[in-house]
């Protein structure tokens, strides 16, 4: 017997959980399978739709008006700028007040730990009191233990970048961490917990020593800024605690990898398909796939009939009526390259690429860099289209970051091309069930 | 690690012919080189781990992982003493985006410490060499059941135990089964059914023999109301307790003979299901990851949970349509990081859905933090209670006053933390399929 379902979603990111979760609405029985956590836990919980155009030109104040100016072939294009705003609105359905942004098609100004800006369309509420855009003076706190966030550099590059505020930083000793490398979940859960701490005062408690810490270096500060990591699943609570200790506005900036807004992210996305009844397999990845072959003319796309999911060794396998893969990127390991060439390592569905591997890039590290575009070119309805345009697949659709034709880290796209296909990849396979 | 096969990307341009340079000498032994250098520090890893949330002193899996491997190429490098606090739960594994071998890592360096850097008369080692083979003082048990019961319920028995060798006076021991599950299946006289087509070889583990025989019992009654023949081969401990002391030389000794013995049944046509998880995860992962001896291969790739094995095998969901429970309430399901780690994670609530009067309330993904013997290491207790309080919290939310996991351990951790009374999956489909213990006795 093989594990039945209508739709069979392969890959747990912002992608596969958005397809997954449009699936659902629609009354059909879905399953996700995920091999290894999802890229979202690097993530900086940053919801961008289009900070920049293909050639450069921004950050752009209304990503909705350059929408319809992209090169066909960009995965906006392919789906329409219609569906990216349904795509936006569903994801605000799914996380609520955790997100802020949607007052407006403008958008948000997210300083981040690194002292620039970034153009996106929904932030976390815990960054929302850090907005460039606002003109009251910030204090950014950064601590000792935590080299990613150097905060007096963050703040004079605030500055340098014209920000219309005085940005001020300050470094402390988090109380309660001695260790150098403690890691970010460490901070998160003592103050999640408000555990004890030792301070040369006392014992007190994480919250409490740490608003002590910070007071002595506020001077007239309305807002105060901190790495991410204040708390993971009482976030809220901690940052409201810090800010009435203190009286004033406490935010987040958005840090690297590893990231607790993107673990954050994660844990609504996944909260959300339990109660909307997906199934989730985690930790076994599809290895291998089987068509069935039979009574389909020779010029239609073979229809995929079963997956095989490799559990440790066992070879159990999957079956559902429509298919997405959302497997991410690059990095995400959904494309894979070799010295011969690029590849979609599961399906092989066709990646276009130079045959000169020399053509796969530029010399300038920061320049238009042609292995950024690398992935599937799908149809409308997201089928990946092999190398003479016709589709892999009847029932496989594609979403995020294993789409090629955009350059996500140049655009500022990544998220919103992920809700937009995901979204629109569910929705279509759920249909197709019909 | 076909990674090391693949080459690096150094060639000439316009050199078709690449012949890779070998850098490295060919690897003699395990070579972790390949894992090490697929990391490329996203730290998804730290971000899992129970025990570096709410122990800064533990530097995580990144560092006990490829980090302190790249150290150890120095040769005057020894292995850092927190390597002892990993709890090997495993989670790493599944958490890493990039492949990295993190347990096999872990492992490895685990045994290499405590061959090379433990002091074998320490307190710490003695108490870790017993807790690691409780299999070879469970028979001792067991033999006198109602007499060890009593003394190990003793407090001067926990006080002696916490005081001589660290092991937790807070917890109270398991208690022994006055029949073992062998010694029921020998005098039941063994399989009761013969099918040469359907064939299962048991892998029950030791606490399902010693200590909750009803578990094995299930499992019996379910897969013979599918018509299996069940062979029960000799087994010794799976190993996994010996893998998380780094006792890596009793784990070998273990592992052999259950090899040899799973192999033959292979041999004669038996797939091989586990009803613990950890037992199918050790059988799956840890032992190709650390042994070679002949039919290692063969027996992880036809090792599974019990509960799969009859969802891919048999129509389960659809035996289970319409039955119903009446001797089991709602559960709150927690699902043990070693089943999780084989993709089980979702499971349980699945097969259970279709059978009337019961539910499982999954509790969520954290850790139950007890980790087979961690959680008994009296250093180790708060650790684990602290690990373990995200579970116990979600279990007392949920609907349902009584506990369902597949694991030993993090079932007595689900007990001590909540005092739920706490069942097996196997014992639910049991009543399900062949009806209530009385009932299925008689047969």
């Amino acid at each position: 017997m093989a594990i039945e379902d209508d739709v069979l979603v392969v890959g747990g990111g912002l992608a596969g959980t958005t397809a997954a979760l449009a699936a659902a609405e629609r009354d059909v029985q879905v399953r996700l399978v995920s091999y290894r956590q999802s890229t979202l836990r690097n993530a900086s919980g940053l919801i961008d739709i289009l900070g920049y155009t293909p050639a450069g030109d921004g950050p752009l104040v209304d990503p909705f008006e350059a929408l319809d100016d992209l090169p066909a072939g960009h995965p906006y294009e392919r789906v329409g700028s219609e569906a990216v705003r349904e795509a936006l609105a569903f994801f605000d359905g799914i996380v609520g007040d955790a997100y802020a942004g949607a007052h407006t098609d403008a958008n948000a100004l997210v300083p981040t730990h690194g002292g620039t800006v970034k153009p996106t369309a929904r932030y976390p509420t815990s960054t929302a009191a850090g907005l460039a855009s606002d003109d009251r003076d910030a204090l950014l706190v950064g601590f000792e233990t935590l080299p990613d966030f150097e905060a007096p550099l963050a703040a004079s590059h605030l500055e340098a970048a014209g920000a219309p505020f005085t940005a001020r930083g300050v470094t402390v000793r988090f109380p309660g961490i001695g260790r150098d490398d403690a890691k970010v979940t460490r901070y998160a859960h003592l103050l999640d917990h408000d555990e004890p701490v030792e301070t040369p005062a006392g014992e007190t408690t994480a919250r409490e020593a740490l608003a002590e810490t910070v007071r002595t270096h506020l001077e007239g500060e309305s807002r105060v800024g901190f790495p991410a990591v204040l708390g993971d699943d009482r976030a809220d609570a901690v940052r409201a605690d810090l800010g009435d200790r203190l009286g004033v506005d406490v935010f987040e900036v958005p840090m690297g990898p590893p990231s607790l807004p993107g673990i954050r992210l994660e844990d609504l996305l996944y909260e959300a398909l339990e109660a909307a009844g997906v199934r989730v397999t985690t930790g076994v990845p599809v290895v291998d796939y089987e068509t069935d072959g039979e009574g389909a003319d020779a010029t239609d796309p073979e229809r995929i009939d079963r997956v095989v999911v490799d559990r440790n060794g066992a070879e159990v396998p999957h079956r559902a009526t429509q298919y997405v893969l959302a497997t991410g990127g690059l990095v995400g390991k959904g494309v894979q390259s070799e010295r011969d060439g690029v590849f979609e390592p599961l399906f092989d569905c066709h990646v276009p690429q130079p045959a000169d591997r020399y053509d796969w890039f530029v010399d300038d590290v920061f320049g238009d860099q042609p292995y950024a575009r690398f992935g599937l070119p799908v149809d409308r309805d997201l089928r990946p289209l092999d190398a003479a345009d016709d589709p892999e697949f009847s029932n496989l659709r594609a979403a995020g970051a294993v789409l090629g034709g955009y350059d996500f880290a140049a655009e500022k796209s990544g998220s919103g091309v992920s809700l937009a296909t995901g979204y629109v990849a569910g929705r279509r396979a759920a249909e197709g069930c019909r | 690690m076909s990674d090391a096969e693949q080459p690096t990307d150094d060639g000439v341009p316009g050199d078709d012919e690449f012949e890779p340079i070998q850098v490295f000498p060919e690897a003699e032994e395990m070579d972790l080189r390949p894992g090490a250098d697929n990391c490329y520090k996203c730290s998804t890893c730290d971000t899992n781990c129970p025990v570096a949330e709410v122990d800064d002193e533990f530097p995580g899996p990144k560092f006990q992982g490829p980090e302190q491997w790249r150290l150890k190429r120095q040769d005057d490098q020894d292995i850092d003493d927190s390597v002892m606090k990993c709890s090997n739960c495993m989670r790493c594994d599944s958490a890493c985006p990039s492949d990295v071998p993190l347990s096999q890592m872990h492992n490895t360096a685990r045994g290499e410490y405590v061959e090379e850097q433990m002091n074998t008369f320490s307190r710490e080692y003695v108490r870790n060499r017993i807790l690691a083979n409780y299999r070879r003082l469970a028979p001792l048990g067991s033999m006198f059941p109602r007499t060890t019961n009593f003394v190990m319920g003793l407090s001067a028995t926990q006080w002696l135990g916490e005081k001589l060798l660290g092991i937790t006076g807070e917890r109270e021991f398991p208690e022994f089964a006055t029949e073992t599950f062998r010694e029921w299946w020998t005098k039941r006289g063994g399989a009761k059914v013969d099918n040469p087509d359907k064939r299962i070889a048991y892998f029950h583990g030791c606490y399902s023999n010693y200590n909750t025989p009803e578990v094995a019992k299930a499992l019996v009654r379910v897969y013979e109301h599918f018509g299996y023949e069940i062979m029960v081969p000799d087994q010794h401990c799976s190993g996994t307790p010996m893998f998380a002391n780094g006792m890596l030389e009793d784990a070998r000794r273990s592992a052999e003979t259950n090899v040899r013995e799973l192999a033959a049944a292979l041999e004669d046509g038996a797939d091989i299901v586990a009803s613990c998880s950890s037992c199918s995860m050790s059988l799956r992962q840890e032992y190709p990851e650390l042994f070679d001896f002949e039919g290692t291969e063969a027996v992880a790739e036809n090792t599974w949970d019990a509960v799969e094995y009859l969802r891919v095998h048999e129509d389960l969901e659809g035996e289970l349509e319409g039955t119903s429970v009446d001797e089991f309430d709602d559960f709150a399901y927690h699902a043990p990081c070693h089943a999780r780690n084989q993709g089980l994670d979702g499971q349980t609530t699945e097969v259970l859905a279709p059978i009337d009067g019961v539910a499982a309330h999954d509790v969520g993904d954290s850790c139950s933090g007890i980790s087979g013997t961690y959680g008994w290491k009296a250093e180790n207790y708060e650790t684990s209670m602290k690990i373990g309080e995200e579970m116990f919290d979600h279990m007392e939310e949920s609907e349902a006053n009584t506990g369902l996991t597949e694991c030993p351990t993090c079932s007595m951790q689900m007990e001590h933390g909540t005092g739920y009374e706490i069942s097996h999956t196997l014992e639910v489909l049991e009543a399900a399929l062949v009806g209530d213990r009385t009932e299925a006795a008689a047969q």
